[in-house]
């Protein structure tokens, strides 16, 4: 009886009309697609895009050479050599991140005793030669240099939690 | 100020009757043919364009909406990017078979439309068994794509073949069935008859004494054109692209737009069949109404209104797409096999017994 009633059922096709229902209730929905080069997601504090060293206002380098960020690195895409300066401090002759490695996990961040090693907010960025997501010492610091207003203010608005 | 123009016409015309009787035919003939052919390409692209924008839509997606104003003219840029685009024939492949195959499968689905009424008279071909004519042909349409798959000489394409030719056999069966109802119901097999058979009013259309002929036509023509959630020839998911894998540029371009005439030509024909063509649903009203300038020639009959039809029937198509999972296969054959074939038969019998009672509105005993 129940497999009778069950087939005729079937034969109404209500399901497949309560289908069609939803679909066309979506057809007239507020769409949700963003027009990516026009408009942009709002990005959040914590964002982990591009690398960055940082400096000190002063304009000394932050970073001191003590090789956390490379031993926590779970992509061993950071490549750091150091040696004594003139002043007797311990500072990098070599800082290097690999990009095309790195998995923007922001350990390296996480782990930098001096807030050197920070990730920015700047996620459009390409290369067009080999080579060009090796990120160099000097490299790393220029964007530092050229997105320190961003990067202060993003840590500043996230201090609270930290 | 238009006299030159007027003389250029009468000029062409005297050339036109200088010609002898026969070649005078085949130019009204060719010119017929190009007048009905062009803007059905230029509705399959644009049906390809609606297709991408409904099924967006359903999905809160905006759909293509980058080239030109509001994406309009994607269809333009998707063909002249076909165009350019190398036709790769695999080495293992039969060349010949490969690349007749589009054409085995494009011919006949633009071949129907020499049938299709669009308005009283308003037709290519007035044959008398047009019903019979368009089952003819749109079966031929399977031998392209069968012959794809085989000439491919890969694995998938051959498995979408072997799944296209059992799935449109058996569908054919209950879409030859639900037309012998449409035979039937009008006691003719000429198109434009069966539409002049359903004057009256919407009621008098063959839906309702139809009604499940109607959707088992109209499902049956989704599986026929390979739609979702019938295109287990296709399967993206499952097989590639099934039977047109080895196809580029513009041979697969062809298998497409015969795949979307397909399409535009089953609305047509459910239109057609069931819907009552281009007759007006306001039929019936007072004779004053029809009289008023604008209103009644919008209200009254004409190709606007199967036009209309036919866009529904197509929205639904994408309706369909957009809404129903892929069919398993055994299912696919089930529910041709054992749903369809009984229920069309059951419903021949109900609708002779309806003709022999003279069930009113739709026959009478006069």
């Amino acid at each position: 009886m129940n497999s009778i009633v069950r087939y005729f059922k079937g034969l109404m096709l209500l399901e497949l009309i309560r289908g069609l229902r939803l679909t066309g209730r979506y057809l007239f929905s507020r769409k949700v697609t963003l027009q990516y080069p026009e408009d942009k997601t709002p990005i959040s504090n914590r964002f982990r895009g591009l690398h960055a060293l940082r400096r000190y206002p002063n304009g000394e380098e932050r970073c001191i050479a003590c090789k956390l960020c490379e031993a926590v690195c779970p992509a061993l895409a950071i490549t750091i050599e150091s040696e004594m300066r003139e002043d007797g401090t311990r500072r990098t002759t070599r800082y290097d991140i690999d990009l095309t490695k790195c998995i923007f996990c922001g350990y390296c961040e996480e782990s930098c005793p001096v807030d050197s090693i920070v990730e920015t907010h700047v996620f459009e960025y390409h290369g067009e030669e080999r080579g060009d997501l090796y990120m160099t010492k000097e490299k790393l610091l220029a964007v530092g240099d050229k997105y320190e207003k961003q990067i202060a203010a993003a840590r500043k608005q996230d201090s609270a939690y930290r | 100020m238009f006299d030159w123009f007027f003389n250029f016409i009468n000029w062409l015309v005297a050339i036109y009757e200088s010609w002898p009787l026969g070649v005078q035919i085949t130019f009204m003939t060719l010119v017929k043919i190009v007048a009905l052919m062009a803007p059905l390409m230029v509705c399959v692209a644009y049906l390809t364009f609606a297709e991408r924008k409904i099924i967006g839509y359903m999905q809160s997606r905006l759909g293509p909406n980058r080239v030109g104003p509001r994406g309009w003219l994607q269809p333009i840029a998707d063909a002249v990017k076909l165009m350019f685009k190398e036709i790769i024939i695999p080495t293992g492949s039969n060349k010949y078979l490969f690349l007749i195959s589009p054409i085995l499968s494009i011919a006949p689905a633009l071949a129907v439309w020499a049938v299709i009424p669009f308005n009283d008279g308003m037709v290519l071909a007035d044959i008398n068994a047009g019903l019979l004519y368009v089952l003819a042909v749109t079966s031929l349409g399977v031998y392209g794509v069968i012959i794809a798959g085989w000439a491919s000489n890969s694995k998938y394409a051959l498995l979408g073949a072997m799944r296209i030719g059992a799935q449109i056999v058996a569908y054919e069966i209950a879409m030859g069935f639900a037309l012998v109802g449409v035979l039937m119901a009008a006691g003719s097999l000429n198109l434009g008859e069966i539409v002049k058979g359903q004057s009256g009013s919407i009621f008098h259309w063959y839906w309702l004494p139809l009604l499940p002929l109607f959707l088992i036509y109209f499902i049956s023509g989704v599986a026929e054109t390979n739609r979702a959630p019938f295109d287990v020839a296709e399967g993206e998911s499952e097989i590639v692209a099934g039977f047109h894998v080895e196809y580029s540029g513009m041979a697969f371009a062809v298998f497409f737009l015969a795949e979307y005439a397909n399409m535009i030509l089953i609305a047509a024909l459910a239109a057609i069949m069931f819907l009552g063509g281009w007759l007006s649903p306001f039929q019936g009203l007072p004779e004053a109404v029809f009289a008023v300038p604008v209103l009644g020639a919008v209200l009254g009959g004409g190709i606007h209104w199967l036009l209309i039809k036919m866009s529904f029937f197509l929205f639904c198509f994408l309706w369909f797409r957009a809404t129903f999972p892929r069919y398993r296969y055994d299912q696919i054959m089930r529910l041709g096999w054992k749903v369809f074939i009984p229920i069309t038969i059951i419903w021949l019998l109900v609708l002779g017994l309806m003709i022999l009672g003279n069930v009113p509105p739709w026959w009478s005993a006069a």
